[in-house]
């Protein structure tokens, strides 16, 4: 097959179906893919459908913690599981650039795989295409994900009401760390590592234990971008005390020294949590004894005045808005 | 995590709180309190922490100029985009000088457009960049005030040592002390009392601040950027006030010694000299505040290199110097929060998030 990914793989011919074969067919092991037809059948359990879409560009490819693959698996599933739903089957894209070596493909497909099977989802159907170097970096991800709500669930922004709290499933800013950190251009050690995961264990045992209004994953944009989104949509103000958000002293540090605010870096395996008041110790505990994650926290409640901000109450005694980010957080110069 | 958090605690802020609303009970002055800080680095300490709503009313923070991203002219950023777009060379800048407006668009969108600008953490990554394109033009946006020349200087020294061919400066290093003497020469400011740079005193040493209080009769403290140094900082200046005195004293001396560093002003003075003038945005034209290369180091000056004429200063729209001076609050500002917002500055104290109005926007002045 060769070394190297090669305009020939995206060709149609024999070249792109050595390439299906040895490396998708063989990883992926799954009947449905093994079809290879034009479409995946579905079927599935009863209750309501949920679809979902999401791309994947991280660079460097292979990050610690993580890698485009895994990302691009979990962070599909999260996008369900936040709804409620059971994640039952994905689709993946691959657009490659010439050039890409074969065994890094392999490396991220098999990760998929790993990642796919510990989330209980199976990769369906697929695309390949090679775009000519230059004009693509390495690799790209796009996926969409299928899963099932169970019926009278009812999870989203609408339903969170003042007095509400709202918690964190575990340190965040992890990711958005890691990756500036494996970038390689601070010249640190590489000891942080990304949060990468599913989420979907977690989901349930918190659904199954407490009453929940709303949840959401704080990729990009992080903690402060999901904030910001739950008071505008409800209209409500989100108080936060900073004293309670969980980040871990690495993740502080590469902020402090960057001058950054570790509530903008992107998390891909903590969840946001806006519960009603008398569930919130039943939730915290859920969170907290699900696997080995034991630093979720309540950090915030739910109020009906200044509307659509967040306040945040500093470690330091003061008030003040915790802002929508703005673009790409880019270090400062003093 | 250590040498952070003892300088953040809450219950000292509130012993420190406490003394500060007994000196200001006792001074029970007729107007607020005018206290400038004149550092970006404060302003955001300040904002940051909420510092401006747990004082009480009797201070009120007037928001320096001293964010060097701010007070970048638009038509400095106009020529590091030329340099990118026009002479097809590597840009290496620091992070926040990204978003910075010029007249046609930032550096941001110039990459979008094709030019070939990058990030850098230290003036020493664009020297390894240049060793490692030597087919390539590496220039980079050198900014800041004396905090970030000396860095600047020691790159130009290796990269003369090293008769490095492809790696030049497009200069733009501000002084402290000439813009502060700007700034108070101004008869309307009614000023009570400075915070002075502090880590522009880690390099120059806090001796350099005294003439605040010497020629302009003003009590002055070196201040550090931690919320409760800012907190010690002004309760010093409150003291001084109570007590009739103004002089320099240094809150900020775990840090920044009287003589500051003498290898850092060496490699400066060694490397730049006085610029006749300069322009800053928000504040105009200010003689002998800026830097220049040396003659011995004009090889590596980029603006020779690449012949750039000199361009003239725009200034904005916005009434960012009376915000400066404190005749005018961010929030009543015309432009503020609509025409003029982070996203879209139309203004120098808009730019960067040290700035006196993106810090208002962002932590809470809007309210």
């Amino acid at each position: 097959m060769g070394k190297c990914v090669t305009l020939a793989h995206g060709s149609g011919g024999l070249a792109m179906e050595r390439l299906i074969r040895e490396v998708f067919l063989q990883t992926f092991d799954d009947p449905e893919l093994a079809r290879l037809e034009d479409q995946a059948r579905l079927e599935l359990p009863p209750g309501c459908p949920a679809l979902t879409t999401d791309a994947f560009v991280v660079d460097p490819l292979f990050f610690p913690g993580g890698d485009i693959g895994r990302l691009a698996v979990c962070g599909t599933v999260n996008d369900l599981v936040m709804g409620g739903a059971y994640p039952q089957s994905l689709s993946c894209a691959f657009i490659l650039e010439e050039g890409l070596p074969i065994d890094d493909l392999q490396r991220i497909v098999r990760s998929m795989k790993v990642a796919a099977d510990e989330a209980g989802v199976r990769i369906v159907t697929g695309d390949t295409k090679v775009v000519p170097k230059g004009a693509g970096d390495k690799m790209f991800i796009t996926t969409a994900g299928v899963g099932v709500i169970p019926s009278g669930l009812e999870l989203g922004a609408a339903r969170i009401c003042a007095g509400d709290r709202i918690l964190v499933s575990g340190p965040v800013g992890d990711h958005g760390a890691a990756i500036l950190d494996a970038r390689g251009d601070l010249g640190l050690t590489h000891s942080i590592r990304s949060d990468c995961r599913a989420l979907d264990g977690l989901v349930h045992s918190l659904l199954a234990s407490s009453s929940v209004h709303a949840m959401r994953d704080p990729t990009r944009g992080g903690l402060a971008a999901v904030l910001n989104e739950y008071a505008r949509a409800s209209g409500l103000c989100l108080r936060i005390f900073e004293d309670n958000i969980p980040v871990r002293e690495t993740v502080r540090g590469i902020c402090e020294l960057l001058g950054l605010d570790p509530l903008y870096l992107a998390c891909e395996g903590r969840l946001l949590a806006v519960v009603p008041e008398d569930s919130a110790e039943r939730a915290l505990t859920a969170l907290r004894f699900h696997g080995d994650r034991t630093d979720a926290a309540i950090i915030g409640e739910v109020m009906a005045q200044p509307v659509g901000q967040v306040i945040l109450k500093t470690v330091f005694g003061g008030e003040r808005i915790l802002d929508q980010p703005e673009g790409e957080p880019l270090p400062r110069i003093c | 995590m250590r040498y952070i958090d003892e300088f953040r605690d809450p219950g000292a802020a509130r012993t420190l709180i406490r003394e500060i609303e007994g000196l200001l009970e006792a001074l029970a002055p007729p107007r607020p309190l005018q206290i400038m800080e004149f550092c970006g680095g404060h302003t955001h300490a300040i904002f940051r922490y909420g510092l401006h709503q747990m004082l009480p009313e009797a201070v009120e923070w007037i928001h320096g100029p001293g964010c060097p991203v701010c007070v970048l002219p638009r038509e400095r950023i106009d020529k590091a985009i030329s340099l990118a777009l026009d002479h097809g060379v590597t840009l290496t800048c620091f992070g926040d000088v990204l978003r910075v407006p010029g007249t046609a668009g930032s550096l941001l969108e110039a990459r979008g457009r094709g030019a070939d600008v990058r990030i850098v953490y230290s003036p020493l990554d664009s020297l390894a960049l240049a060793k490692a394109l030597p087919e390539r033009e590496v220039v980079f946006f050198a900014i800041g005030f004396e905090t970030t020349a000396p860095a600047t200087a020691f790159t130009v020294l290796q990269a003369d040592k090293e008769s490095l061919a492809n790696f030049s400066l497009l200069c733009q290093h501000v002084t402290t002390p000439s813009a502060i003497r700007a700034l108070l020469g101004d008869p309307e400011l009614r000023l009570d009392g400075i915070l002075a740079p502090g880590h522009v005193s880690t390099v120059l040493g806090s001796e350099s601040f005294r003439f605040i209080a010497d020629e302009y009769h003003l009590p002055v403290v070196v201040s550090g950027f931690e919320p409760l140094d800012l907190l010690q900082s002004l309760w010093m200046l409150l003291v001084q006030i109570r007590e009739g005195r103004c002089t320099l004293e240094n809150q900020y001396g775990r840090v920044a010694r009287k003589a500051g560093s003498l290898a850092a002003k060496r490699a400066i003075a060694r490397v730049f000299e006085p610029a006749p003038s300069a322009s800053w945005r928000g504040l105009g034209e200010i003689p002998a505040s800026s830097l220049r290369l040396r003659g011995a180091y004009a090889g590596f000056d980029a603006e020779r290199r690449f012949a750039l004429n000199a361009a003239r200063h725009i200034e904005d729209p916005a009434p960012c110097g009376e915000v400066l001076k404190g005749r005018m609050r961010p929030g009543e500002c015309p432009f503020f929060a609509c025409r003029c917002n982070p996203e879209n500055p139309l203004g120098a104290l808009m730019v960067s998030s040290e700035g006196a109005c993106a810090a208002w926007y962002r932590y809470g002045g809007r309210t």
